[in-house]
């Protein structure tokens, strides 16, 4: 009997040790394996538009950002870190922003971005299933999202994850 | 002239009311209704605790707008379920779907609630299989003592 109690008490312990280092924050994205959603966007501070279509046969990252978001600020040295190293294109996706301030944060912070689109109303965030930024999105040569980040890509999670995938990807 | 001041002053006081900015695509109150519906079973991404048509997070009321606007365009309840679904994960639905990834979500309330059946049912049964306890000569005095009911024996 007692030790049927003390091994509840343990299988308890285990199971809410185990919850507590799952974030709650972070929802599986069901998009990850699947073709990235279609778009037509304008470039920020240009006329050009821009699609994923266009980026067929690379493998290349759209990173979700805009100037009002405090955790972008955080994660914008490590992507202008990764932009220097060209290693792969970065798209930026500015989400639900206002394109006067995006422009002054990425002149006030550096562009890491080969260009960014501007998606104003966040129709497209929400294609992508964005509900936190900044998200990352890791898309391989047929236009497939492999990987998704949400929250900011930390130096570990580039190095340990992002660059090896890249680098799979890419054989 | 005092009543035409009281009208004039309600009608002014009307003008406040007219003058409040119209919800956006909130005007069709069918239309609305469905909403509340089908939102009040979906989950806010960004406030977790929170059903889609209790949050007021921007995320909530984009998502909002767009089930508004797949309403008008016809899409039925299921439909609409899917476009949230296909870009959020079955994380959104407060029913998710029986599936491999969520079975112990609905199976684990039923299984605990056998094994504390289960535990109640050892333990009671160990408890009537329990000889019952010998008192000593002396606590059986104490208990008389305690009770009374040697001392009414003899009084009677």
């Amino acid at each position: 009997m007692r030790i049927a109690i003390v091994g509840v008490f343990l299988a308890l312990l285990v199971l809410l040790a185990v919850g507590l280092t799952l974030n709650p924050r972070e929802v599986p994205s069901p998009l990850v394996g699947k073709p990235a959603p279609a778009f037509q966007l304008p470039r920020l501070g240009s006329a050009e538009r821009f699609s994923p279509a266009d980026m067929r046969g690379k493998v290349w990252l759209l990173n979700v950002w805009a100037s009002w978001c405090v955790t972008c600020r955080d994660e914008h040295p490590v992507l202008v870190d990764f932009a220097r190293t060209k290693r792969a294109p970065l798209v930026g996706l500015n989400y639900k922003d206002q394109s006067d301030d995006a422009l002054k944060w990425l002149s006030r912070f550096g562009d890491p971005y080969q260009f960014s689109v501007v998606d104003a109303d966040g129709r497209i965030g929400i294609d992508y299933g964005v509900y936190g930024v900044p998200e990352t999105y890791l898309i391989d040569r047929a236009g497939v999202i492999r990987f998704k980040q949400i929250g900011p890509v930390t130096p570990e999670l580039l190095k340990g994850k992002i660059l090896p995938m890249i680098a799979e990807l890419e054989r | 002239m005092k009543n035409i001041a009281v009208a004039l002053a309600m009608l002014l006081a009307t003008f406040g009311a007219l003058a409040r900015e119209a919800t956006p695509l909130a005007d069709d109150p069918q239309v609305e209704a469905r909403l509340i519906a089908i939102a009040e079973e979906l989950r806010c991404l960004v406030c977790q605790n929170e059903s889609l048509i209790a949050s007021r997070a921007g995320l909530a009321m984009d998502l909002k707008n767009q089930a508004r606007e797949l309403i008008k365009a016809g899409k039925s309840d299921a439909e609409i379920r899917d476009y949230m679904v296909q870009r959020y994960g079955d994380f959104v639905l407060y029913r998710p779907p029986l599936k491999s990834s969520t079975l112990l979500l609905w199976i684990g309330p039923f299984a605990l609630l056998i094994v504390g059946f289960a535990a109640v049912w050892i333990f009671v049964r160990r408890r009537r299989t329990l000889p019952a306890a010998a008192l000593s000569s002396q606590d059986e005095a104490r208990a008389d003592a305690l009770l009374g009911t040697r001392a009414d024996d003899s009084g009677r």
